[in-house]
């Protein structure tokens, strides 16, 4: 990692949210890289589409089949899932931009702790839904 | 036709091709999913629904075709991420309106 690297400051991710929405700018940036970098790139963005339709998928599902448990509990669960889906929508889109960004530039490709904190919200949500329908059927 | 020295070797179009075709019917299952619930609220949400299936379908093929004919397959264009998000989030919303 570069010594510039590391102290990257709020200039430049308000930069890259411009960016997300205004993602035209993109092509202007850098250089126009092999093809292939690009298309992997929107694998992984597909990916994590596929990752956020999945939850928001198993927030329908919390919300239809578990009918036993507490409104309250069942909603929160439930909305928990859905919210990190969407949040996992926009991070695909935002992460898309910065990674073709990188590419275009030469850089390194974007470090980021979103899927340790997707794991660690699903894990709760997971525990919680364990925990929950356990005492349920106790 | 491509040349065989223009192949190339790691298949990158179609793996991207087959990556929309994987998105698409997750989107379609989830949408499925969805169905059971939003039948029993107003006609609203499912059309809402559909048409947000209807668009990502659209995007997807559109995609596709483009992978496909390209001698050298342009970067996806922003606007196809930009409504792969919006349809995606609008699943979303009414996730959050049948739970609440």
């Amino acid at each position: 990692m570069s010594p510039g690297r590391r102290g990257r400051g709020m200039g430049d991710s308000a930069q890259t949210i411009c960016l997300s929405f205004t993602p035209r700018r993109i092509r202007d940036d850098g250089e126009t890289p092999d093809y292939r970098f690009s298309l992997a790139n929107e694998r992984t963005f597909l990916a994590w589409i596929r990752t956020a339709l999945a939850l928001i998928g198993g927030g329908f599902a919390i919300d239809q089949f578990l009918t036993g448990l507490d409104g309250t509990v069942r909603a929160a669960l439930a909305l928990a899932t859905i919210g990190a889906g969407a949040l996992c929508a926009v991070r695909a889109v935002h992460h898309w931009v910065r990674c073709e960004r990188a590419i275009r530039r030469g850089e390194d490709l974007p470090a980021t702790a979103f899927p340790a904190l997707l794991a660690v919200l699903v894990t709760i949500v997971s525990v919680t839904m364990v925990a929950v329908v356990a005492q349920g059927s106790a | 036709m491509t040349a065989p020295s223009n192949r190339d070797p790691g298949l990158q179009p179609e793996r991207t091709r087959l990556a929309w075709r994987r998105t698409t019917l997750t989107w379609t299952a989830t949408a499925l999913l969805a169905s059971r619930q939003t039948a029993h609220s107003p006609a609203m949400h499912t059309a809402v629904m559909v048409i947000a299936l209807l668009t990502f379908w659209a995007v997807a093929h559109h995609r596709i075709t483009t992978l496909r004919h390209a001698e050298e397959p342009p970067t996806m264009a922003p606007g196809t991420a930009a409504a792969a998000l919006a349809t995606t989030l609008t699943l979303a919303a009414i996730a959050v309106v049948h739970v609440l």
